[in-house]
């Protein structure tokens, strides 16, 4: 477990107070102009060395990110851009950082805009978080007063300037290039990349996007040295992360552990464990609800880091996990979850907006007993032809969470779905869309 | 995708208050000049907290002139995020979360109280025409769950009885304290904390 004192977020849980006195007192704003003193390249090659990767849910490598970013300023800005728009389901760790820490955000947006170039930032945060953005608001209103924005910010002679823009409702927007677009004043619907936002990003100038927890954790990594981040965790999964833990267990929590900290010590230890113990358990969905559930046997062994995950065929995603018991209807969970994607597609790309729709319903009526048997496999024939066919990764987003639940629990589907299949093997009707899925076993 | 109404009642004309212009001038000048439609959405919003908590098609076509930009642009605009009502709502607005970790705890209870309580379908208002309900997408406050969006504010960690006292607060004209309905101050973990455990209490 985690040493209290490597701990980043000291505030977490509101101890202290989130005002600049405070967070100066906790070491926020500390040797600013020193940090910035050594340079660009110093900065982007200690955050390379920390083998940080982005907290808003692909895990790229932040370092990396940064150096995409064009060396001189040529006749367009730069911006950085930050991602407060968190609304992947069982996610709640970026509104903390926004209420109880918001100077670690400011302060790692002005080292983060040195290093990339940029004198504009802003922060996009979604519309529900009214309160929270009021909060980051007098965090700014008291760093432009101290003197750490502005023209000179914290001594550093760079100029910046912070503005927060808020969303209005639309998961969407928490993906890069739609946020671009929202901020530009139109629909939140994502570009088609290349190119990308660190070339050609808002209003057509080189952007830096990144995650509240991932500029958040950069001052401190600069100041306790990219070593000491990377000392924690594994190679390529480093450092400490907050997980949110939501669903059934005893005590619900957010809580910062170390990266590759075991799932079943996160239930355990810091959740209370699962409501009627863990034998009760059925499956958990480990970062957020775009990434694949794992069965009950995975969640005995897993450990919560990127790479681990995938090798599990799930993901670290935003490190929310949603723990599921027996006494729910897995079925009916997997089915709310794709009513989510069918609300919140952009309507773009037709597989994701006609696919999400005809998935959610699929899942009902599963739940409900009223399919037949060859459905599943039509099901996931549906999954397939989203995925990888989509302008943005909403279309993986939807249809791995389905993909997830036929996997593990494919017996159980067809367990309570016995009706006979409508359209009979042999019987070859031409204007059969799905012609192809007579060929399956059980059709 | 969700499918917005558009009311049939329509006010003919719609201004920005005194402040509000103010305020919006205000917005505009956080964008690079030129991007002035980088502005709808926080102008939308000026809109509908003016006009009694929903946006009519004239503030639409102020704002169009205002940012100097096509008025479909910001018809598209309003259609296209949630938050933006384009009908009337209740003075006091109660958004019900119902995504899957609040349902795990219990939401749809939640859902049964508004409608036994405030009306029997969404979107419409209560008797004394002062409250509405709707059910909405995870809000980001999950390890607080089940919990309600009331205007602004969150109300977290809430049982059926705990809404039924809420909502008859509102009935009786009080405004209830919004946060955690079981005294949680933050997302730690009740009683059991095993972390940052110096600082409790600091
Ligand atoms: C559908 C969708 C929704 C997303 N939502 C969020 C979000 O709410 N917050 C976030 O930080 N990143 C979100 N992302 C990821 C962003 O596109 C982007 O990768 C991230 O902000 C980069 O920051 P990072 O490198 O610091 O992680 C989303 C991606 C997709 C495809
Ligand atoms: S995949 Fe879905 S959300 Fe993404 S651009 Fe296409 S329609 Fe929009
Ligand atoms: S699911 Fe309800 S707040 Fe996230």
């Amino acid at each position: 477990m985690l040493e209290d004192k490597d701990r980043i977020f000291q505030n977490l849980y509101n101890d202290f107070g989130a005002d600049l006195t405070s967070a100066k007192q906790r070491g926020d704003w500390q040797d600013t102009k020193e940090i910035c003193g050594k340079g660009r390249e110093w900065i982007i090659n200690e955050i390379k060395a920390s083998e940080l990767r982005g907290r808003g849910g692909a895990g790229f490598p932040t370092g990396l990110k940064w150096s995409f970013a064009p060396k001189e300023v040529g006749s367009r800005p730069h911006y950085l851009v930050i991602n407060a728009d968190e609304s992947e389901p069982g996610t709640c760790k970026d509104r903390d950082i926004l209420r109880f820490e918001p100077h670690k955000l400011i302060e790692g947006c002005l080292i983060t805009s040195y290093a990339v170039n940029a004198h504009k930032c802003y922060i996009y945060i979604r519309g529900e978080y009214f309160n929270e953005g009021q909060k980051l608001q007098t965090a700014i209103d008291e760093a432009y007063k101290d003197g750490l924005l502005g023209k000179n910010s914290a001594g550093t002679d760079w100029e910046l300037d912070i503005y927060i823009h808020y969303g209005a409702g639309a998961y969407i927007c928490g993906e890069e290039t739609a946020l671009l677009e929202s901020i530009e004043g139109k629909k939140g619907q994502p570009r088609l990349k290349p190119p990308f936002p660190a070339l050609i990003g808002l209003y057509g100038c080189p952007t830096i996007i990144n995650n509240v927890e991932t500029i958040s954790v950069v001052p401190t990594i600069l100041r306790r040295g990219g070593k000491w981040f990377s000392s924690l965790g594994r190679p390529k999964n480093t450092g400490s992360k907050i997980y949110c833990i939501s669903g059934n267990v005893n005590n619900p929590c957010n809580v910062e552990e170390e990266m590759g900290i075991p799932l079943k010590e996160l239930i355990e230890k810091h959740a209370g464990g699962v409501i009627g113990g863990w034998d009760n358990l059925k499956a958990v969905i480990p970062g957020g609800s775009s990434m694949p559930l794992l069965p009950k046997e995975t969640c005995e062994t897993i450990k919560m880091d990127f790479d681990a995950c995938v090798e599990n065929k799930t993901g670290l995603g935003t490190a929310g996990i949603v723990v599921i018991n027996k006494d729910q209807d897995i079925i009916k969970c997997m089915a709310r979850i794709a009513r989510f994607y069918k609300h919140e597609s952009c309507g773009q790309c037709t597989p994701c907006r006609e696919g999400s729709g005809w998935m959610w319903r699929m899942l009902e009526r599963m739940a409900k007993g009223e399919a037949t048997r060859d459905e599943v496999d039509m099901l996931l024939d549906v999954t397939k032809q989203i995925e990888g066919h989509t302008i943005c990764a909403f279309g993986e987003g939807s249809s791995w969470p389905v993909q997830g639940l036929i996997r593990n629990f494919k017996d159980e589907i067809i367990e309570r779905n016995k009706f006979d299949p409508i359209v009979k093997k042999q019987k070859d009707i031409p204007y059969l869309v799905d012609q192809h899925l007579l060929e399956k076993e059980n059709a | 995708m969700a499918i917005k109404k558009i009311s049939k009642v329509q006010p003919e004309k719609f201004e920005f208050s005194k402040k509000n212009k103010e305020t919006a001038d205000s917005i505009i000048k956080n964008y690079p000049s030129g991007k002035q439609q980088s502005a709808v959405m926080a102008l939308l919003y000026l809109a509908q907290k003016q006009n009694d908590n929903w946006i009519p098609l004239s503030a639409m076509k102020y704002i169009a002139k205002y940012l100097d930009m096509p008025y479909i642009k910001v018809y598209e605009v309003a259609t296209f995020y949630s938050m933006y009502n384009l009908t009337p709502v209740g003075k006091y607005f109660f958004q019900v979360c119902t995504t899957t970790p609040c349902m795990l705890r219990g939401a749809y209870n939640l859902v049964d109280v508004c409608k036994r309580k405030i009306s029997e379908e969404e979107n419409r208002l209560s008797v004394d025409g002062k409250t509405s309900w709707l059910e909405v997408e995870c809000l980001g406050a999950c390890v607080n769950a089940p919990m309600l969006q009331l205007n602004e504010d969150y109300y977290e960690d809430l049982d059926p009885t705990k809404l039924e006292q809420i909502i008859d607060k509102i009935s009786n004209g009080e405004v209830p304290q919004p946060g955690s309905y079981r005294g949680r101050l933050s997302s730690e973990p009740e009683n059991t904390r095993k972390t940052l455990i110096g600082n409790k209490n600091a």
